[in-house]
């Protein structure tokens, strides 16, 4: 009835510990490429990166702006041109981001109301609202200021 | 077992370990006619029982009450008395649960998930102390339902076997203590919320989880550890602040209203 697999131990390695108990070994690096499920995970921890980068490009883009308009102009030919698909590439993932954190909201902020929990899906979707009104306001500012 | 029962042969691949015998663990593979209501316990039992007395396993309520028979069950920390075999293939991998010492077999060594628990005082601290004669606390309805989900935690310690940062860093307090303090700390009787800062707002709890939220995922009692610790995350950001503009509330501060999350 029963077969006895000496040696074998799959995938999953185990490790000694000093006290001679075993304990399984992670992969310090790779930990999250086990499971499907924390792809999303990682791509939500590394569009932080690309949030960074469209800050930078915000300071910089401010700096040139106080060297006058000349200056600007060259900058904003720069992003059009040369960091075009960069661009591309930040928007999609500070997209993400943002969509990401307002996915987990109601984790971070139960809210109650008349004692009651309002739910999950509501405190999302106020979220997302606000989001669309705001990149709304925006984009106008932006059409119409030009 | 009657005729009409459905039966089925499932392939148990149980890892094996006796420090006493053994170089390191294996894995042993058992042949199973599991009925259709059984769950992973059954099996287990039923290989202890009719295949192999030496098995060593935890297991007592047989009803996802006493948090004892967590294993990894094809690589997912589970409840074995909350996993039906009729939902999993013919061959199923049993192994004792991630992120544990293993002592023998299914069996890990919980000491030190017990001192990281203790190390969060997980108890009513009172703001003074009360005699049999001034009555019980009070609670409204409301009150409680800001931790009620909380209470549910049952020690089972999947959430650790579960969090990648558990297995990465071996200090971390970990998801069920964290949340059984931030359970404390929102309960309206309690006023700790001061002698556990030290350890909840440390580098080795609350700003150690990056919120994978795989501990919430794995919860057989949907405690949702991972939304506690965010809340914990708050609380703790707010503390810090307030402990600048307000020093003179930094003594004496308890659990009030302003500080729930």
């Amino acid at each position: 009835m029963d077969k006895k697999e000496q040696g074998q131990f799959g995938r999953r390695k185990v490790m000694k510990q000093s006290n001679g108990n075993y304990i399984r070994s992670t992969a310090k690096f790779s930990w999250y490429l086990k499971k499907p499920k924390y792809i999303p995970y990682m791509l939500r921890e590394l569009s932080s990166l690309f949030v960074g980068v469209f800050c930078c490009f915000l300071v910089w883009g401010l700096y040139q702006l106080s060297q006058g308009e000349v200056v600007f102009n060259q900058w904003l030919n720069v992003l059009w041109n040369k960091l075009f698909w960069l661009n591309i590439v930040i928007f999609l993932f500070v997209f993400y981001h943002s969509y990401s954190w307002f996915m987990v909201t109601p984790k971070a902020m139960p809210i109650k109301f008349k004692g009651k929990r309002i739910p999950g899906w509501v405190i999302i979707a106020a979220h997302m609202i606000m989001w669309i009104v705001c990149s709304i306001v925006i984009f106008a500012l932006f059409i119409y200021g030009a | 077992m009657s005729k009409s029962q459905k039966i089925r042969k499932v392939s148990f691949e149980v890892l094996r370990y006796d420090p006493d015998q053994d170089s390191e663990p294996y894995f042993q593979t058992y042949e199973v006619p599991c009925q259709d209501e059984w769950v992973i316990l059954d099996a287990i039992n039923y290989i202890k029982d009719e295949l192999d007395r030496s098995l060593s396993y935890r297991w007592s309520c047989h009803m996802a009450v006493c948090g004892s028979c967590g294993l990894m069950i094809n690589g997912e920390p589970k409840l074995s008395c909350h996993a039906f075999i009729r939902d999993m293939p013919d061959h199923i991998r049993v192994e004792p649960m991630d992120n544990f010492p293993i002592i023998r077999d299914l069996v890990v060594e919980m000491d030190g998930f017990v001192e990281k628990l203790a190390d969060v005082k997980p108890y009513i601290h009172p703001k003074e102390e009360r005699s049999i004669d001034d009555g019980c606390h009070t609670q409204s309805p409301e009150q409680l339902l800001d931790f009620q989900s909380l209470t549910q935690c049952i020690n089972c310690m999947l959430c650790y076997s579960a969090c990648p940062q558990v297995a990465l860093n071996k200090d971390f307090i970990g998801p069920a203590a964290m949340a059984l303090a931030h359970r404390y700390n929102l309960d309206s009787r309690d006023q700790g919320r001061e002698v556990r800062k030290d350890v909840i707002a440390s580098n080795k709890a609350i700003w150690e989880c990056t919120f994978v939220g795989a501990c919430s995922e794995v919860c057989p009692k949907h405690v949702d550890p991972a939304a506690a610790i965010q809340q914990a995350k708050i609380a703790a950001t707010g503390d810090y602040f307030k402990s600048f503009l307000m020093p003179w509330t930094k003594k004496n501060k308890g659990n009030s209203e302003g500080e729930k999350s």
